[in-house]
């Protein structure tokens, strides 16, 4: 089997967001940048599969060469190979087509993503990229089992879990019970040194949208205080003041 | 020129963020001197579509199709492309929840449509076509210029109202015209949590952390959530240690919620808890711990043993509760 993972390469999640250039770039300075945590999971079932039904993994990531401290992590937490295509992201768009024009000739049969990459949180690409390989996609998968080129997946749906199945090939994408994420050894650190990390160079692709600004949530006024042994009040403050309940 | 609205429902009805999305687009197709066509899939009654014409729609299309009873990804997504194409749409909007995320992006593929999710505003169109977003989950917003002729919105629930804007009703009833070519997932089961408010939906969310100390204290959770008609949820530790399931996780990692309040019980306030739900309307923090972070982004607050407090404030709220039933 030949599966192929898109990682983004995401802020860590503890990081202070700021922007700099009068608020339109945001602001890298100090911040540590991790595998997005969805794609991390990805992995970690794509390796699963492997292990127990032969084949290869592939990671992908649209991105400059500051992606590749991200793209090496996955290579030692054990994918085969690794593909990063030499092009800013803008959008979610812009790297669907990307990985599309990378793809469409690699025949996977297996593409997972993360359910959204927790910088722009759009949760597009799955759909975005099965849409334009012409295959099916599912969202939001908390399990994945592979047998006989059919999918069978348990996903989230509102209010509630669908288990569904469908043929490979397929673009999936992960969502928190899917896999544990792994951490890599030391001998996968060290033999991730020499797995091949293949730059490609970016197709001629034609942006569909930019982002213009950004802006911070503005400041919370000061938290109204209750003593606890009149907690009974909250109730009362809820209802009459800010009429929520 | 139209704007085109999904109207997306759950066993034949309309959930609020339908209505929200109905109404977001008639606002849009208002202010840009258009009409704002609805389409509803699958077996829901004329009658009851005709109702989406009071939240504003100059047109609602119901297809109508025993296959399509539930929500199906890929067929749902051709279906409102080619309705799109048909009805020469601009801008089509569709609610940010599950289902809206699997369609949106298809359909905006099939259109190649540029496409914006977490929207939280109207188009601004003085220069461009703006809107905003939240990005960074919940931390910060970011303006996004769409530039491709055809946008496809997928708006955050709980953001817009629903203003009732009576309208003529115009229904056009049409089967799918599809093929089973077309239906390349095939659903096998589908359990809906049943006697719980979802919490993707819910407008008031209750909410307990590791201060809880163990699951056979979450009825101080679950009891003021019953006297308020709420969701419950946790933070992520819980979740992994099993107290609660991972479907009620939320924050960066787990589910991001916007409800107009969030009442967080023995939660510290980590930025990664906060980034979920930072965006409720009011949030309230119970938490012995006066330094506890979660007290900077609150609107209520009690330093206090939650296993003190907690049960005064439910004493409270099934009064409230018994007066107003
Ligand atoms: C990559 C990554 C992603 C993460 N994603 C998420 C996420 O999505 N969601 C999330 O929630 N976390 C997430 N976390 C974890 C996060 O950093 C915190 O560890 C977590 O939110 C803490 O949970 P807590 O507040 O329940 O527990 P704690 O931090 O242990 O806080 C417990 C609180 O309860 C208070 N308390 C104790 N006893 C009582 C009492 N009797 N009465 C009242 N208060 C009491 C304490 O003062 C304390 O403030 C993530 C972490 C990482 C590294």
């Amino acid at each position: 089997m030949k599966i192929l993972v898109c990682i983004s390469n995401v802020p860590d999640t503890t990081t202070k967001i700021t922007f700099t250039d009068n608020n339109t770039k945001f602001n890298t300075a100090g911040v540590q940048f991790i595998i997005n945590p969805y794609d991390e999971l990805a992995l970690a079932r794509a390796l699963e599969l492997t292990e127990k039904q032969g084949g290869t993994v592939t990671v992908v990531n649209v991105g400059l060469a500051d992606s590749d401290p991200s793209i090496r992590k996955a290579l030692a937490i054990g994918a085969t190979d690794a593909i990063r295509i030499n092009a800013e992201p803008i959008d979610a768009y812009f790297v669907a087509e990307q990985i599309a024009s990378y793809a469409k000739n690699e025949n996977f049969d297996l593409i997972l993503t993360g359910r959204e990459s927790i910088d722009y949180n759009s949760g597009q690409v799955c759909g975005l990229l099965a849409e334009m390989l012409g295959i099916p996609s599912v969202n939001a998968i908390n399990s994945l089992e592979i047998e006989n080129g059919i999918a069978t997946m348990m996903r989230d749906i509102d209010g509630g879990r669908e288990k569904l199945s469908a043929k490979l090939p397929l673009v999936a994408s992960a969502l928190q019970e899917l896999a544990e994420a792994r951490i890599p050894n030391m001998r996968g650190i060290m033999s991730a040194r020499t797995k091949p990390l293949t730059i490609v160079e970016a197709a001629g692709i034609e942006k569909n949208s930019a982002t213009i600004g950004f802006e911070l949530p503005a400041a919370k006024g000061s938290c109204k205080m209750i003593a606890p042994e009149n907690a009974e009040q909250l109730i009362e403050l809820l209802h009459n003041e800010a009429k929520v309940i | 020129m139209s704007i085109l609205v999904f109207a997306e429902n759950t066993d034949g009805n309309f959930k609020k963020s339908t209505l929200e999305a109905v109404a977001y687009a008639a606002e849009v197709a208002k202010n840009t001197s258009t009409t704002c066509v609805a389409v509803s899939i699958g077996n829901v009654d004329d009658t009851k579509a005709e109702e989406l014409s009071k939240y504003g729609a100059d047109k609602i299309v119901n297809v109508k199709n025993d296959k399509l009873a539930t929500f199906i990804a890929e067929p749902f997504a051709k279906i409102l492309a080619n309705i799109s194409s048909q009805e020469n749409a601009s801008i089509i909007v569709v609610s940010n929840t599950y289902s809206g995320k699997s369609i949106a992006p298809k359909v905006a593929a099939k259109l190649k449509a540029g496409i914006v999710s977490g929207v939280i505003s109207y188009p601004d169109t003085t220069n461009g076509f703006k809107v905003r977003r939240t990005v960074f989950s919940g931390k910060a917003f970011a303006d996004v210029d769409i530039t491709t002729p055809i946008k496809v919105l997928a708006i955050t629930p709980n953001t817009f109202t629903t203003l009732e804007n009576n309208k003529t009703v115009n229904l056009v009833s049409t089967d799918s015209g599809l093929n089973d070519a077309d239906f390349n997932t095939t659903s096998i089961e589908v359990t809906r949590v049943t006697g719980k408010i979802v919490l993707t939906e819910a407008e008031v969310v209750i909410s307990g952390g590791r201060g809880l100390k163990g699951p056979e204290n979450w009825h101080l959770v679950e009891h003021l959530a019953e006297a308020l008609n709420a969701a419950t949820a946790c933070s992520k530790p819980v979740s992994d240690m099993d107290w609660r399931s991972h479907s009620e996780h939320v924050g960066q990692t787990g589910i991001t919620i916007k409800p107009n309040l969030y009442f967080a019980i023995g939660i510290s306030g980590a930025i990664q808890h906060l980034a979920g739900v930072s965006s409720s309307k009011v949030i309230v923090v119970i938490n012995k711990d006066p330094e506890a972070p979660f007290f900077k982004a609150a609107d209520y607050g009690i330093v206090g043993d939650a296993f003190e407090v907690m049960p005064k404030i439910i004493e409270a709220a099934k009064k409230l509760k018994a007066q107003h039933a």
